[in-house]
């Protein structure tokens, strides 16, 4: 058992799955001997060498046409867009290829291929390097997307999505990626792309969140503890398939829900999360289903005071849950 | 310094008041005029004030009880502070506790107050427990039933049911009874008689799959009224009919005038007018019958009744009418209109009544044949406003036309005196 960042952990997850299968390659922008711009990819080049850890041109739409492509031959791919903000031009190869492969040629082609991508705001990134983007794609039937908010579920589910014969989206909290520290065993283990996980357990509210966000709701539930309110706080982990199960079993014992993440407001996958609750757990709710997110408006800004008015935070969402225990 | 919360003197002519809602728990932080509670007649809801800021430290009067003015309802001070000796808990004999409040039982509808929303959790366990959730304190927002206080309950009361239902146990209609009923300075005869009528418990006759709307207090009190009005006095209708052209001609030249002043002409403001200088014309029909005479009113007070949709119906009163202009009159008219449907009245704003006018024409009505507010003699309805041919000097007209009706308490009016009075209202309507 070792403590490692978020960043250690990713990157020790490629290093074990590209030792122990041949198949398994490297694509994006300065992944090569540069280790890529956050150094999730250092010095897998020099250990496994320009014809796995590939440098690819600046053009996302042919990192992951690379990708289907290779996979489609029988390689595992991890493309690697160097922030998600950049996923853009790739949409239609995700969307169109990617995620309808499988379905579109009766089971005979699928696309085993791992997408990681970072997220998230807060580091002062400005308006192209801050974006959340797992509401557009979680839309997407044909896809996996998965979304870890510390070290040992970031090693265990890059590895299970490694391993997947379908195409997974990982997004990665970038925030946290040296901010956020945790145990990780030693050896070989995963974590199973689906389920959710309660990681505090309470008995007044539930709040959902994953990646950053559940990193700060876990703050903010340590918070409130101390005026008496009991949270408790599920890490999403997996975005689709969505975990019904987990998040109905957690408001059926509380009987009330909040959940957070930082993308924008409307249209976010919070409300698919209040639609599950309110579909299927109305008999046993006692108080709104609650949603805290980003504002909407078309952007994190780069301005400082502008960010933090963006930015949910512990104090936010400590808020939030205040109100809601009061209600 | 501790300081004491005492109940209000709500009007001139209430002497107690029921505590409906505290707003404040024990142990909250209050400021200085902040509202701690609400005080309820069987008319209007009202919110009592910190008499000073600190903590509430002691509530003495649970929701629900009646108890006279002055009496002490809560103490304020330092938190921490010790309760001042003296200041105990006012038993329940003391102030005597009001049906359970209707408007609060389980599922009255959409749309209820604040206090009822009843979440699906808590009426779920309500219904697996067969809980009467009105008969919980609520600790959410705004005094809500949560699954914690419903839980809670189940598991220190093996929630026995109340022995009464609502429904049967009386009216509590002489709650806020006029002072003039409960000193009795002037006995008014037969109007308080001892044995109040009572409303009939659940009717035999319910067929299966019926269901018990419960009474609102705005209903029961209305209920009470009603039917006390028709056993005091004997009725009598008569109805005229009034040419309402110069009022029209007038509120269309005047109309911009009045909205410059801050007040909206409708025509209600003219039939006060009217009535007013017939009540002063005719003093006997602004006046109550009593045993030993007929009281004369000095002032003349036109209640206007107030249409509050599904709720029922409040008359707020326009007082000293004999006093004001026709814009005076528009501004009162506006304002208690307003406050009623806000729910913003205070109580005396619907004691002390000497007559009153109810516009049943808003809803179509032609005429009708109201029941007397007790304890004045008359009462106007104002039918709708329609155009009309009517023959004026052999010639057929159209006019806008409109039928006024004046039941009577006929102790008091003969035939002929009651349409003397009504006359003058045609007159001066049609001489504006």
């Amino acid at each position: 058992m070792a403590e490692m960042t978020l960043i250690d952990a990713i990157r020790q997850a490629m290093d074990e799955e590209l030792a122990r299968d041949k198949r398994v390659f490297i694509v994006g922008e300065d992944v090569g001997p540069r280790g890529g711009v956050f150094r999730a990819t250092m010095g897998l080049h020099a250990k496994y060498g320009g014809d796995r850890i590939v440098d690819s041109p600046l053009a996302e739409l042919s990192i992951i046409a690379i990708g289907i492509g290779a996979a489609l031959d029988g390689l595992h791919p991890i493309c690697e867009i160097q922030f998600a903000d950049f996923i853009h031009p790739a949409f239609n190869q995700i969307v169109n290829e990617a995620a309808k492969l499988y379905y579109r040629s009766g089971g005979t082609w699928n696309v085993p291929m791992t997408i990681r991508a970072p997220y998230g705001g807060g580091i002062s990134g400005g308006l192209y390097h801050s974006q959340s983007l797992e509401a557009l794609f979680a839309h997407v039937p044909g896809l996996k997307i998965v979304i870890p908010s510390n070290p040992h579920d970031a090693k265990g589910l890059l590895k299970s999505a490694i391993r997947e014969p379908n195409p997974v989206l990982f997004f990665e909290p970038k925030k946290g990626y040296r901010l956020i520290k945790g145990d990780v065993p030693d050896g070989e283990y995963t974590v199973p792309i689906g389920p959710a996980q309660v990681t505090r357990e309470g008995t007044d509210l539930s709040v959902f969140a994953y990646g950053m966000m559940h990193w700060y709701c876990l703050q903010a539930a340590d918070e409130v503890a101390q005026e008496g309110i009991s949270v408790e706080v599920v890490d999403l982990r997996t975005i689709l398939p969505v975990d019904t199960k987990t998040i109905l079993e957690s408001v059926k014992k509380t009987s009330k829900a909040l959940i957070v993440h930082e993308d924008t407001l409307t249209m976010g996958y919070g409300a698919e999360v209040a639609a599950v609750i309110a579909g299927e757990a109305f008999e046993y709710l006692d108080g709104p289903v609650v949603r805290l997110g980003g504002p909407d408006v078309p952007a994190v800004p780069f301005s400082h005071s502008l960010q933090d008015w963006f930015m949910p935070n512990p104090k936010k969402i400590a808020d939030a849950i205040r109100k809601l225990a009061r209600y | 310094m501790a300081t004491q919360v005492v109940m209000p003197q709500l009007g001139e002519s209430v002497v107690e008041g029921k505590v409906s809602r505290w707003l404040k728990k024990e142990g909250d932080a209050v400021k200085q005029y902040e509202p701690i509670l609400e005080v309820e007649t069987d008319k209007v809801t009202t919110e009592v004030t910190a008499a000073a800021g600190g903590s509430l430290l002691k509530i003495l009067v649970a929701e629900g009880l009646v108890v006279k003015a002055g009496t002490p309802l809560a103490v304020i001070g330092e938190a921490g502070e010790a309760v001042p000796a003296g200041a105990g808990l006012v038993p329940a004999q003391t102030g005597h506790a009001v049906a359970a409040p209707q408007m609060e039982a389980v599922g009255v509808g959409p749309g209820g107050t604040s206090g009822a929303r009843i979440s699906p959790v808590v009426a779920k366990i309500a219904a697996e427990h067969d809980i009467d959730v009105s008969q919980i304190r609520g600790t959410g927002e705004g005094g809500r039933v949560t699954k914690k206080d419903i839980l809670a309950y189940v598991e220190t009361k093996s929630h026995r049911k109340e022995e009464l239902p609502p429904w049967e146990q009386p009216g509590t209609g002489d709650l806020f009874k006029p002072t003039e009923e409960v000193g009795a300075p002037v006995p008014v005869a037969p109007i308080a008689p001892a044995s109040r009528p009572t409303l009939h418990a659940l009717p035999s006759t319910a067929l299966p799959g019926d269901e018990l709307m419960p009474l609102s207090s705005i209903r029961r009190s209305i209920a009470e009224h009603m039917v006390k009005s028709k056993t005091v006095s004997p009725h009598v209708t008569t109805i005229f009919e009034v040419d309402m052209s110069r009022v029209f001609a007038h509120r269309e030249a005047n109309k911009a005038a009045f909205e410059r002043d801050g007040a909206r002409l409708t025509f209600t403001p003219y039939f006060v007018a009217a009535s007013v200088a017939a009540l002063k014309a005719y003093p006997q029909v602004n006046s109550s019958f009593t045993d030993e005479g007929l009281l004369i009113h000095k002032h003349i007070n036109v209640g206007v009744a107030v249409s509050l949709g599904d709720e029922g119906l409040i008359v707020p009163i326009v007082k000293g009418a004999e006093g004001l202009s026709l814009l005076g009159l528009a501004r009162a008219v506006n304002d208690l209109a307003e406050r009623a449907r806000k729910k913003e009245l205070k109580p005396d704003d619907v004691v002390g009544s000497t007559f009153t006018i109810t516009n049943h024409g808003i809803s179509g009505s032609l005429f009708a044949t109201p029941i007397i507010n007790q304890p004045n003699v008359g009462i106007l309805g104002v039918g709708a406003i329609q155009k009309r041919a009517v023959v004026i000097n052999d010639a057929i007209a159209i006019r806008p036309m409109v039928y006024i009706g004046l039941t009577f308490d006929h102790r008091v009016l003969d035939g002929a005196s009651g349409d003397w009075f009504v006359a003058k209202i045609k007159e001066t309507l049609e001489n504006w």
